[in-house]
């Protein structure tokens, strides 16, 4: 069980959290612009990262708030957790990790 | 009874209790500290069990955790039986009761032992190879007499009748393992302030250590005075939680350990209130790991005859329960600590005879065993042994110089045989946290290399074996844990002790003449694996060590290949021609020993399995003998049998009640969110397909939610309060995942709308009255709202009182009658309901549930989502189409109802099907062909989504997706049975008052 720090609430079990998939996927400002394809890549395409790896999670049994997060995935060692709307914290680790 | 191989004196046992219990029905005796493998050793009982595949005798092989072959069951009565308990682990207590297994009609006379005359014909891979054909013989023949063959002890006959306990802590530092480094590590983080949790799966602390004769003596300077000051000390410390007879069997993400605490299984007469193991989730700032090494067997022909047991299993047989395992010895090995076995046992009057692999043998304490005068045979490998229940002999042979073996066999006669092939140090935990491990050319062992979490292990877990190396290595661990939760350590902070090479030896098997693979040479004891099944694993091209493991099955029996891994990996590398770590581990997976499943349900059992939801109304409907149904956690009423009536004709009265008089039902389970704010009609424009602009307020409107996929996710009636406020409802099942994706979407893509979500579910209980009569028994009870029709029609909200109390009044209907919503504050819920049941008597009022709610929908030609819809199902399929707001730009699911796919006309559409035998009520789920005559398998063209008699139409109705559905209407399809096709008409799906002309009666 993972220990996961709500950037609203601080160091909180899994068990209060929901994955919400990769982050900063943004839905087309103007869908019918997009092309099948393009509509078809933000419904289903998504990274399958080794190392790290940025996702939204929900403290859905706490303050409800939706963040973001950097997680290496091959150690389950979250780097950085912040706010939706933030950018992903520069990380000397990310460097590392995906290299 | 005599324990005639009891020793005069010494060990921690209590020789002034003793202590009876059967095996097999035997009565025996031991003494208070014994297990239930020293009993039985101390009584001459070596034979304990039967092998797995060929049921071969088997003996005890160790004194602990990782014992392979005594594996018992332990029973207390019909319902409290325990199998393939390890004896070596199993506490004695007086009057337990201990069962052989997997033997029949005895231990000793055992008719599946016919296997292992048969072994040369059942190799490894022997069921892939040979159950192939006849392909029918499959079920009737092989599958049952395998499975009856397979499997070790028998279950319970009756639900497990004890209780467990679950439990959560936090420490910073968790030691697990309380021998000489273990004790250590818990002392040294305790004096620097840190909270300790120290668990051990023994009884008493001292891990290794209480297989010494003097346990405190190898523990260098003032070594007995610090072992029993640590324990004291430990054991007052209330900063410190020590917990004996509990395994630390599982490794979780970020240093999550599982610890299985038993609390009971020692106790003669349990207390049944008590819990009988206690399951604890430790979140540990540090974790140091003092789990310490096993003993590796040797793998020589016949080393699995009952009296051959690993040389320091016999050690703490004798120095910890006062057990002299054999008279005549004969120790085989290839390192030097395993002499310390043979002279304990020479000291203890047995005669003892070394057979050394290695060339010479000239450390410290093989000099101590010769002059002692115990003949030692050095560069002499064993060929084989004998004797049926219990070993009789060894046959020796001497290698020459290249290691064959050569010469004139030798045989000498024993009643105990003591093998060492080295130590492998327990990787176990440190591995499940993802931690690597790296081969030790000088240790012949995997020692822990990095690991992702916090942790560290210490003593012979990473090779340091001595007790006093060991001990050294715990406080520096502990220090450095200790130091970074942030506490001062008073000690100095000492390098890392080095490893050592005490006790390394080389895995494998030993040499054997002519450099044949030998007959019955077992690697996995449990399993019955022997080097030649490895060796031919290897031939017939399993390279990798996980291929190898599975077709063999070394390593996968219970006991997870504890003793005979790493010998196992050496014969196969050595086959592939590679070096050890070339060929890898295999994966070590929790949990490390059994744990059992009541342990982890813990309290999640019966009533607390999950919460239970009721509405205010349910114990009114209880009271009425209403029959409940599960709907996700809720309990809902599903039908109000009277005198005794079957479903069918409560449901058929309940439905023509609604239809001619007023029924009355709970639907306060439904889902409902209070969306509010000044942008609160836009979100639900940007959210839900239909356009809520010209909603006006008083008004609601049947609402859809796709997902942006553009299949539908939800559905309910949305009622507009205010200007900014809308009252949405959502389904039963549906309302938790709504309210989650309402907050996605305003969270995270629409953070600038100004709007409030608010689950209001609990908050408002919802009573249905429907049918002709339900406005003159409501017309009484309302204050400031006008019934009429005019006034409130069909689909009008209005606020307002009844019998006093505040309501919102939805004038809806999911029956197709005349029909209201009365919505009021949860905790008015039942007395509200009371107050229309009573004041609805005069006009037969009816209370019906969610069985007659299905029909009537049905009939109606309402959906379900859920039910009628499956997550590939778009408005237009559903045929609510009709729903979608025209004009605007986009909604969640829009843009993905314009690929060309979703306007395929092959589409499976929603409709309704009339059996040509009105009576026949089609299965739901059951498949929809065009062709009656098609043979299997012919590709259906729909399903039957829901199904139902109708009383009101006194014939059954069923809805159904079927593929171009709308242009069938009229044709005859087919739903096939095993009795033959079931003929059906394609109507449309609503079956009753197509103009909805009585939603104004």
């Amino acid at each position: 069980m993972l220990l996961i720090n709500c950037p609203y609430c601080g160091e909180r079990p899994e068990l209060e959290f929901v994955h919400g998939g990769q982050a900063h996927i943004a839905r087309p400002g103007n869908p019918a612009e997009c092309s099948d394809q393009q509509w078809a890549d933000y419904l289903y395409r998504r990274d399958n990262i080794k190392g790290v790896h940025a996702e939204r999670w929900r403290h859905t049994h706490g303050c409800g708030r939706f963040f973001n997060a950097l997680r290496d995935t091959t150690s389950d060692l979250f780097l950085a957790t912040y706010k939706v709307g933030e950018r992903p914290p520069a990380q000397s680790q990310q460097k590392r990790a995906t290299a | 009874m005599s324990q005639g191989l009891r020793t005069s004196s010494g060990g921690r046992i209590n020789r002034a209790r003793a202590v009876r219990f059967t095996f097999d029905g035997r009565e025996l005796s031991g003494f208070e500290g014994d297990t239930l493998a020293s009993a039985l050793l101390a009584n001459g009982v070596h034979l304990v069990g039967r092998s797995f595949k060929y049921h071969r005798p088997r003996g005890l092989l160790t004194a602990g955790a990782e014992e392979p072959n005594a594996l018992v069951a332990i029973r207390r009565d019909a319902a409290r039986v325990t199998p393939n308990l390890r004896a070596t682990e199993v506490e004695l207590y007086e009057g337990l009761e201990a069962h052989s297994q997997n033997r029949w009609p005895s231990l000793k006379f055992d008719a599946g032992a016919i296997n292992s005359l048969l072994s040369p014909f059942i190799p490894a891979g022997f069921y892939y190879k040979t159950f192939m054909w006849p392909r029918r013989a499959w079920h009737r023949l092989y599958e049952p007499r395998i499975r009856a063959a397979a499997g070790l002890g028998l279950a319970p006959e009756h639900p497990d009748p004890d209780s467990y306990s679950n439990r959560f802590a936090h420490c910073d530092v968790l030691v697990v393992g309380a021998g000489p480094a273990g004790l250590a590590a818990a002392q040294t983080a305790a004096a620097s302030g840190a909270r300790v949790i120290l668990c051990d799966e023994q009884p008493e602390l001292g891990g290794s250590l209480l297989g010494e004769a003097d346990p405190g003596a190898s523990l260098g300077e003032n070594g007995r005075d610090w072992l029993t000051g640590t324990i004291r000390a430990l054991l007052a410390n209330p900063r410190v939680t020590v917990l004996t007879r509990t395994t630390a069997f599982g490794y979780f993400p970020h240093n999550l350990i599982g610890l299985e605490q038993r609390l009971s299984e020692h106790l003669a007469q349990p207390d049944p209130r008590q819990p009988r193991e206690r399951q604890w989730q430790v979140r540990a700032r540090q974790v140091v790991l003092a789990t310490g090494a096993i003993e590796r067997p040797l793998v020589f022909p016949g080393n699995d005859r009952p009296g051959v047991m690993l040389a320091g299993a016999v050690r703490t047989y004798l120095n910890r329960y006062g057990v002299l395992a054999g008279r005549r010895a004969v120790l085989v090995t290839t390192h030097d600590e395993a002499y310390r076995s043979a002279l304990d046992l020479r000291r203890a009057g047995a005669a003892v005879t070394i057979v050394d692999a290695r060339e010479s043998a000239s450390g410290e304490l093989a000099e101590v065993a010769r002059t002692a005068g115990l003949t030692v045979h050095t560069g002499t490998t064993v060929i084989g042994t004998h004797g049926r229940l219990r070993v009789k002999s060894v046959r020796i042979q001497r290698l020459d110089a290249q290691g064959r073996a050569q010469g004139a066999p030798e045989r000498i006669d024993c009643d105990l045989v003591l093998m060492s092939g080295g130590y492998t140090p327990s990787v176990h935990l440190f591995s499940q946290s993802r931690g690597k491990v790296a081969w030790s050319e000088a240790l012949q062992a995997f020692l822990p290399g990095e690991s992702p979490e916090k942790v560290r292990c210490a003593g012979a877990c990473r090779g340091v074996f001595s007790a006093a190396a060991a001990r050294r290595d715990g406080e520096s661990a502990a220090a450095l844990a200790a130091r970074d939760c942030g506490h001062a350590v008073n000690i100095a902070i000492g390098e890392p002790q080095p490893v050592q090479g005490a006790g390394a030896a080389a895995p494998g098997d030993l040499p054997q003449p002519g450099g044949n693979p030998p007959a019955k040479a077992f690697v996995d004891w449990q399993n019955d694996v022997t080097s030649r099944d490895l060796l031919l694993a290897a031939r017939e091209g399993f390279r990798s060590i996980e291929h190898v493991k599975r077709y063999t099955t070394t390593g996968m029996a219970t006991d997870q290949g504890k003793t005979s891994n790493l010998n196992a990996l050496a014969i196969v590398a050595r086959q592939l021609g590679k070096s050890i770590p070339e060929v890898g581990l295999t994966t070590f997976r929790m949990p490390y020993t059994p744990v059992t499943f009541g342990s982890f349900a813990g309290y999640t059992r019966g009533e607390l399995f999950d919460p239970i939801r009721t509405t205010p109304i349910h114990d009114w409907a209880a009271r009425q003998g209403a029959v409940f149904e599960d709907v996700g956690l809720w309990k809902r009423a599903r039908y109000f049998p009277r005198n005794g009536e079957s479903m069918h004709a409560a449901v058929a009265r309940e439905c023509e009640a609604v239809r001619r008089g007023c029924g009355l039902f709970d639907a306060s389970t439904l889902g409902k969110i209070e969306v509010v704010g000044k942008d609160a009609v836009t979100f639900m424009n940007r959210l839900y397909v239909n356009g809520w602009t010209n909603l006006a307020v008083g008004r609601c409107r049947y609402g859809i939610l796709l997902r942006d996929d553009g299949f539908i996710y939800d559905d309910g009636v949305v009622a507009r309060i205010a200007e900014d406020r809308f009252h949405v409802t959502t389904t039963t099942g549906g309302a938790a995942r709504v309210l989650a994706m309402m907050e996605d979407f305003l969270q995270t893509e629409w953070p600038d709308l100004s709007v409030w979500l608010t689950s209001t579910s609990e908050q408002w209980s919802v009573i249905a009255l429907q049918g002709p009569r339900a406005r003159q028994v409501l017309e009484g009870l309302v204050e400031g709202v006008d019934l009429s029709s005019t006034a409130l029609p069909h689909m009008g909200v209005a606020p307002g009182k009844i019998c006093g109390v505040p309501m919102r009044l939805f004038r809806v209907s999911f029956t197709g009658e005349l029909g209201f919503e009365i919505n009021v504050p949860a905790d008015y819920g039942l007395a509200v309901w009371e107050a229309i049941h009573a004041a609805g008597e005069p006009h037969g009022i009816t209370p019906y549930g969610t069985e007659s709610m299905h029909v009537l929908r049905a009939e109606k030609g309402f959906i379900i989502v859920g039910q009628d819809t499956d997550g590939t199902v778009t408005p237009d399929d559903a045929g609510l189409a009709w729903a979608i707001g025209k004009q605007k730009p986009d909604f969640v699911g829009k843009r993905a109802l314009e690929r060309p796919a979703m306007h395929s006309p092959e589409r499976k559409q929603l409709v309704g099907l009339l059996t040509a035998q009105p009576h026949v009520v089609l299965m739901e789920g059951a498949q929809i062909v065009a062709d009656a005559r098609a043979i299997p398998p012919s590709r259906p063209i729909g399903h039957v989504t829901s199904s139902y008699y109708s009383a009101t139409l006194g014939r059954s109705i069923a809805l159904a997706l079927v593929r171009a559905g709308r242009s069938r209407m009229g044709q005859t399809l087919y739903v096939p049975m095993p009795d033959g096709a079931l003929a059906v008409q394609v109507t449309s799906p609503v079956f009753y008052d197509p103009k909805g002309s009585r939603l104004d009666a």
